[in-house]
C-alpha cells in the first residue's frame, strides 16, 4: 500500500482538517442576529460578569462547516456496520426524530400544568405499557436516565424493601464475566461485591453461586442472555436459589434485544431490570448519549419506585410527583430531575408502534439468527469460546491468533481500514482475548458476508506472517492510532490560549 | 417489515448454513416453559403513516409553549434554538454514532466533546470539566458524592433553600445509600438562608444555586471563604447557563464544583429530557471526577488529535472501585449545546443575556403594576418569584385553560412547605414579547379580581 | 549488603535497618505496560501488611499495590508523579513507591526470597 500523498493545505480529498473553534473567528462575530435590548436599569445587583469569557466568534457558515468537517471523521450506523457486542447498535429509524420534535411533543415544558399535558402523560403511559406487556412485569419505573441509572435506582428499590423488611445484607453477588456497571452499581449502593464463578459452558455456576448465598446477600445482579452472548439455561435455577435465601434477582437488560417478544423475563423469576431503550427499541446512540434506562420491577419492588410516576384515573392521566397520594406507595424520592428521557420514551414507543408484537418477534429471532450465521461462517478459522449456539452476539477468543503476532486489538484496527467498525474486543473479561460481534438484526445477508469474508481475509493474512502490517493499521482513517499514554500521562483536557501555554511550559 | 433486511429466502439459506431447522431451534437454550409460542398480546406492525398520525393525536392532546405565552422555568428554559443547531445534530455521523472508544474512527464526537470541555470551562470560571452528565440534578448529585470523598472522613453536605427541590431530592436519594448526612436548608422567601451557619467540621460540602430556584442572584465570594476556613468544598449549581453571560461566573467567585443544567442552548425542553448537565472543577480534582474526560494527544504520525482518557476513574476499568457508575454521557445534547454556543460566540452570548435579563424587567415592572402582587425588590437575571394575594396553583390552571403558561408555582416544586403557597415563579426570555406581557398581565388582573 | 523480598502480589520491599522501601516488580510493570499515573500514602500514614498502600495506573488498568509489610509510612517518592514513566524504566530502583518503618521486622518471614520469587514468576507464564 502506497503512503497517502502528502498535501499542500493537510486536507486529503474527503479528508478535510478541521482546527478548534477556538483557533478560529474573532470575538466581534456571531452567527445569531439577536435584537439590542431596550435600554433598561439593569437588576444584577452589581453582579456583572466583567472580564472577557474567551469564547470565538464564528458566522453561520463558518460553523456549519465545522460541524460538518467534524461528522465526517466519525463512522457511523448510518454508514456501516458496527458489531460491536453489548452495545445493539442497529439502524435508528428517521420516524423516531421525526415524532420526537412534533410541536406540543418536543417542546413542551415539565412543570405545564397537567391539563395541558394529556397527551405527553398518555405518551409515558402507552410506553410503560408496551414495556411491561413485553417483560410481563407489573410496574416500570420510567425516569432512570441510561442503564446504568436503571441499574442504581433497581439496586435502591431493592436496597429500600430489604431495609423496609428490617434486615441488614451486605453483599451483592455478580458473575466475573458482568459489565462494570454491576459492580460499580453495587458499590455505590453500599453493597460489598463478590464475584460468582462461570462453569466451562460460559454460564453461572450454579453450584457454586448456592454456595455463596445466604441472608447475607441482598441480591444477585446477572446478565441474561450473557456477556458471553448465552442463555443462562438455569436462569430458574438461578432464580429460586436467590429467593430462597430472601435475595432478590437484579437481571441486566442490556441484552434484551436477543428476547423481546419471545421470552418474558418475568417467566424467569427475576425481581427487577433495566432497558436500554437505545439498545433494544432503537433510539440512537448519538456518540455516547443521552441513553434511557427505564426498569422494571415486581409489586414487591413497586412500592419503592422513584418519583414521579404517571397514573390513569378513568381516562384521565395524573402525574404522582410527591408521594403523597398512595398510602402504600414507599417511594425513593427522585433519581432525576423532571420526569425521565421523555424524548427517549417517543422514539422507543415509535420503533414499538411501527415492529408490533410480531415485528419485535421477527427482530430477536433475525438478531439471533445473524449472530449464529456468523459464528457458523467464521469458525474455522476463528475459534468460538463457546459452542453454540449463540443468542444475538458471539464471542470468539484469540486462540488462532496465538503466534501470529497479531492481537485482537491489531485485527480490530484492520478492521477499520476495512471499511468496518471494530467487535467489542477484551470484553468478556473471562474470555481470553476476546472478540465480542453483535450484528443486530438490521443488517442484511450481503453486509454479513462481506463481514465474514473481510474478517477470513484478516485472520487468514495474520496467519501468513503479516503482522507488522497490522500492527501500522489504521492507515486509511483521519487520524491513525493515538498516544494514549501521553495523554493521559499529561492530561490535557481543553483548549487554552497560547499564551497561557507558553507561561506553563 | 422495513427495519428488518432478511427475505425468507435469506433466512432459509443462513439457517442452512448454521444446521439449524429453524430460529426456534436457536432458542433451545432457553427453557421450554418460558418460550412464548406466540407474539404478546400487543398490536402488529404499523407503517410510518399510522405511527406518524398517532403521535399526531398525542400531541394535539397538550398545549405546545409555541402557541401560548410562556413564563415557566425553574429549572429548564425555552430558549430560540437556530436551525442550524437541529439540522447539524441530526448527521448521521453525529446522531448514530456510538461513544468514541475508537478514536481513529470518532474524532468528530472527540473534538467537539473538547470543544464542549473548554466552552464549560469558560463560562463557570473553572480550570476543567468533562464530557457531561445524564443533567443538572445528577451532576449536583454526583458533585456531592465527589466532594464526600474528597472530604474522607467528613460526611455532611449542606444543601441550601434556595436549590431546585428537584436537586436537593436527587442528592438525598443519592446520599441515603451512600451513607451522606444530608442537611437540606428549607426554601425561604422573600428573606434567604445562611448556610454558613451550618458548617461544622464534618461538613464536606455545601451546595448552593446561582441564580436560586427563586430566580435571586447572589455573590457567594464570602460563603466560599467560609467553606475553605472550614475546610469543605463550595458546590455552585447553575440551572440556567445565559445567566453566566451576563453574572459573574461560580469559579470567579471561589467555588469549587460548578455544576448545572445545560439545556438553555441548543436543547428543546423535550417535557423534562434528555438534557445535558455539566461539571466543572479545579484540576487538582480531576481525578476524583465522575464521567468521561476527553484529552487532547497526537497520532502514529504525530497529527493532533483527541481520545477518551482518565479512564482508570469509570467502571469498565475499575469495575467497584469506579468514582462512579456513569458509563453514559449526553452526548448528541452536548452537542446542541455546544453548537449553539458557538453560532453565539462572546457577542451573541453577551447579547442573549442582556435581552433575557431586559425581559425579566420588563417583566417584573408589568407584575409591579398589578394589584395585590408583590415583586421583591432584589437582583435576578431572566426570572423572578413574586407573591400573588392568594394561592398560586389554582390561578396558574386558570390562566392555562385560557392559554397562557403563567409560570410555575413554587407549591408544585416545594409540596407541603409552608410559605410558598401563593408564590408563582416565572421567567422571561428573548422569545418574550410585548403582546406575551400584556396577555399575562391582563389573565392576572381578570384571575385575582 | 541489603535484602530484598517479594510478595505474591508482585511487590519488593528492600530492607535498610528498620526502614522498608517498597515497589513493583519489573514483572508487575511489563504486566502493566506502560504507567501513566501512580497514587502514593502520604507520609506518617500507617499501612498493614497485606492491605493497599498505592494505585499504579496504565491507560486500560489501575491495579492496587499492598504493603509487603507494616508500618509508618516515612518517604514516598514524589518524582512519579512528574515521571510516572519511572516505573517501566527503573521499577526496581528509580520507580520504587514508599519507605515504611517496620512495626514487625518479623512479618518479612512470610516473603518470598530472590529465588523463590523467580521460580513463582517463571510458574506464571
Amino acid at each position: 500500500m502506497s503512503e497517502p500523498e502528502r498535501t499542500f493545505s493537510g486536507h486529503r480529498g474527503l479528508q478535510l482538517e478541521e482546527a478548534l473553534i477556538f483557533e478560529q473567528g474573532s470575538p466581534e462575530r456571531t452567527a445569531v442576529d439577536l435584537p439590542q435590548p431596550a435600554n433598561r436599569v439593569d437588576r444584577l445587583g452589581g453582579l456583572q460578569r466583567r472580564s472577557a469569557i474567551g469564547l470565538p466568534g464564528l458566522s453561520e457558515p463558518e460553523v456549519v462547516r465545522h460541524y460538518t468537517r467534524l461528522s465526517q471523521k466519525n463512522y457511523c450506523i448510518d454508514s456501516g456496520l458496527y458489531p460491536l457486542g453489548s452495545c445493539t447498535m442497529k439502524h435508528n429509524p428517521r420516524l423516531n426524530e421525526k415524532v420526537a420534535r412534533l410541536p406540543g411533543l418536543g417542546d413542551l415544558h415539565p412543570l405545564q400544568p397537567v391539563s395541558t399535558v394529556q397527551g405527553a402523560l398518555e405518551v409515558i403511559h402507552t410506553c410503560a405499557h408496551w414495556l411491561m406487556t413485553l417483560t410481563g412485569m407489573p410496574a416500570v419505573a420510567m425516569s432512570p436516565a441510561a442503564g446504568a441509572h436503571g441499574e442504581l435506582v433497581g439496586l435502591m428499590t431493592i436496597r429500600a424493601a430489604i431495609e423496609d423488611r428490617g434486615e441488614r445484607r451486605a453483599r451483592v453477588l455478580v458473575p466475573e464475566s458482568a459489565h462494570g456497571t454491576n459492580p460499580a452499581t453495587a458499590h455505590a449502593c453500599g453493597y460489598a461485591v463478590e464475584a460468582i464463578p462461570a462453569n466451562a459452558r460460559g454460564r453461572v455456576d450454579l453450584e457454586a453461586l448456592r454456595a455463596k448465598l445466604d441472608t447475607d446477600v441482598a441480591a444477585i445482579m446477572v446478565t441474561n442472555p450473557n456477556t458471553c452472548g448465552l442463555f443462562e439455561s438455569d436462569v430458574i435455577e438461578i432464580a429460586a436459589a436467590a429467593h430462597a435465601v430472601g435475595a432478590f434477582f437484579y437481571c441486566d437488560g442490556a441484552n434484551f434485544n436477543a428476547i423481546v417478544g419471545r421470552v418474558r423475563p418475568a417467566d424467569l423469576g427475576i425481581d427487577c431490570m433495566h432497558i436500554n431503550l437505545h439498545k433494544t427499541f432503537s433510539t440512537p446512540h448519538g456518540g455516547g448519549g443521552p441513553g434511557s434506562g427505564p426498569v422494571v420491577l415486581t409489586a414487591e419492588l413497586a412500592r419503592y419506585a422513584p418519583l414521579p410516576y404517571v397514573v390513569c384515573e378513568s381516562g384521565r392521566y395524573l402525574l404522582i410527583e410527591h408521594g403523597a397520594d398512595d398510602p402504600d406507595a414507599r417511594p425513593l424520592g427522585r433519581i432525576k430531575g423532571f420526569h425521565g428521557q421523555f424524548g427517549m420514551f417517543t422514539r422507543a414507543l415509535a420503533y414499538m408502534m411501527a415492529m408490533g408484537a410480531d415485528g419485535l418477534r421477527q427482530a430477536s429471532g433475525d438478531a439471533v439468527l445473524n449472530a449464529n450465521y456468523i459464528m457458523a461462517r467464521l469458525k474455522d478459522v476463528l475459534h468460538p469460546a463457546f459452542p453454540g449456539p449463540c443468542m444475538h452476539e458471539v464471542v470468539f477468543d484469540d486462540t488462532t491468533l496465538k503466534d501470529t503476532g497479531v492481537s485482537t486489538l491489531d485485527l480490530a484496527k484492520a478492521l477499520i481500514d476495512e471499511g468496518f467498525h471494530p467487535m467489542t474486543m477484551y470484553f468478556p473479561l473471562v474470555v481470553h482475548g476476546a472478540m465480542l460481534i453483535e450484528p443486530t438484526e438490521t443488517e442484511s445477508l450481503e453486509t454479513l458476508d462481506l463481514f465474514i469474508e473481510t474478517m477470513r481475509a484478516l485472520v487468514l493474512r495474520a496467519k501468513a506472517g503479516e503482522a507488522a502490517a497490522f500492527h501500522q493499521a489504521p492507515r486509511l482513517t483521519p487520524r491513525r492510532r493515538l498516544d494514549e499514554t501521553a495523554a493521559a500521562r499529561r492530561p490535557v483536557l481543553r483548549w487554552q490560549p497560547a499564551a497561557i501555554d507558553k507561561a506553563a511550559e | 417489515m422495513r427495519y428488518l433486511p432478511l427475505s425468507e429466502d435469506d433466512r432459509r439459506h443462513m439457517l442452512a448454513a448454521i444446521g439449524a431447522r429453524d430460529i426456534d431451534d436457536l432458542f433451545s437454550d432457553v427453557p421450554a416453559p418460558a418460550r412464548l409460542a406466540d407474539p404478546v398480546d400487543l398490536p402488529g406492525h404499523q407503517g410510518e403513516i399510522a405511527v406518524e398520525q398517532a403521535f399526531r393525536g398525542f400531541a394535539g392532546r397538550n398545549l405546545s409553549p409555541a402557541e401560548a405565552p410562556c413564563f415557566l422555568g425553574a429549572g429548564l428554559y425555552r430558549h430560540h434554538v437556530p436551525a442550524a443547531v437541529d439540522h447539524l445534530i441530526q448527521r448521521g455521523e453525529f446522531l448514530t454514532a456510538y461513544t468514541p472508544y475508537q478514536p481513529e474512527v470518532a474524532q468528530g464526537t472527540l473534538q467537539y466533546l473538547f470543544e464542549f470541555q473548554t466552552q464549560v470551562a469558560l463560562l463557570t470560571g473553572m480550570e476543567v470539566a468533562n464530557a457531561s452528565m445524564y443533567d443538572g440534578a445528577t451532576a449536583c448529585a454526583e458533585a456531592v458524592l465527589m466532594a464526600v470523598r474528597l472530604g474522607k472522613t467528613r460526611r455532611r453536605a449542606i444543601v441550601a433553600g434556595g436549590v431546585h427541590p428537584h436537586y436537593r431530592d436527587v442528592a438525598a436519594t443519592y446520599g441515603r445509600f451512600a451513607d451522606i448526612d444530608m442537611i437540606a436548608a428549607p426554601p425561604s422567601w422573600p428573606g434567604t438562608d445562611d448556610p454558613a451557619a451550618l458548617i461544622d467540621a464534618k461538613t464536606a460540602c455545601v451546595v448552593v444555586q446561582n441564580p436560586d430556584v427563586f430566580g435571586r442572584i447572589h455573590d457567594y465570594s464570602d460563603l466560599a471563604e467560609a467553606c475553605h476556613r472550614a475546610g469543605a468544598l463550595l458546590i455552585v449549581n447553575v440551572c440556567e447557563p445565559v445567566s453566566l453571560g451576563a453574572i459573574t461566573p461560580p469559579g470567579e467567585m471561589g467555588a469549587d464544583i460548578v455544576v448545572g443544567e445545560g439545556q438553555s442552548f441548543g436543547n428543546a425542553t423535550g417535557f423534562g429530557g434528555p438534557t445535558v448537565g455539566f461539571f466543572a472543577t479545579h484540576t487538582r480534582f480531576v481525578r476524583q471526577m465522575p464521567g468521561r474526560l476527553v484529552g487532547q494527544t497526537v497520532d502514529a504520525d504525530g497529527r493532533r488529535g483527541f481520545v477518551l482518557t482518565l479512564s482508570t476513574r469509570e467502571q469498565h476499568i475499575r469495575r467497584e472501585k469506579a468514582t462512579s457508575n456513569i458509563c453514559t454521557n449526553s452526548g448528541l445534547c452536548a452537542l446542541a449545546f455546544t453548537i449553539h454556543l458557538t453560532l453565539l460566540g462572546e457577542a451573541g452570548l453577551r447579547r442573549l443575556a442582556a435581552l433575557n435579563h431586559a425581559n425579566a424587567v420588563a417583566l417584573a415592572d408589568r407584575l409591579a403594576r398589578i394589584p395585590g402582587i408583590e415583586v421583591p425588590d432584589g437582583a435576578f437575571f431572566n426570572e423572578l418569584t413574586v407573591r400573588l394575594p392568594r394561592p398560586a396553583a389554582p390561578v396558574v390552571e386558570k390562566l392555562a385553560a385560557d392559554g397562557i403558561l403563567a409560570g410555575v408555582p413554587a407549591s408544585r416544586l416545594f409540596a407541603g412547605e409552608p410559605g410558598m403557597e401563593a408564590l408563582l415563579i416565572l421567567a422571561a426570555s428573548e422569545l418574550t414579547s410585548e403582546s406575551d406581557l400584556e396577555r399575562l398581565a391582563a389573565g392576572l388582573r381578570e384571575a385575582l379580581s | 549488603m541489603a535484602q530484598v523480598r517479594y510478595t505474591q502480589e508482585h511487590e519488593w520491599i528492600r530492607i535498610d535497618a528498620d526502614v522498608g522501601t517498597v515497589g513493583i516488580t519489573d514483572f508487575a510493570q511489563q504486566q502493566l505496560g506502560d504507567i501513566v499515573f501512580v497514587e502514593l500514602p502520604t507520609v506518617g500514614s500507617q499501612v498493614r501488611a497485606g492491605a493497599e498502600a498505592a494505585v499504579v495506573e496504565s491507560v486500560k488498568a489501575a491495579s492496587e499495590v499492598y504493603a509487603p509489610a507494616s508500618g509508618e509510612v516515612v518517604a514516598v517518592n514524589e518524582a512519579l508523579a512528574e515521571e510516572p514513566a519511572k516505573v517501566n524504566a527503573d521499577a526496581t530502583g528509580g520507580g520504587w513507591f514508599f519507605k515504611i518503618r517496620l512495626a514487625d521486622p518479623g512479618e518479612l518471614e512470610a516473603l518470598m526470597e530472590p529465588a523463590a520469587y523467580k521460580d513463582y514468576v517463571a510458574g506464571l507464564s
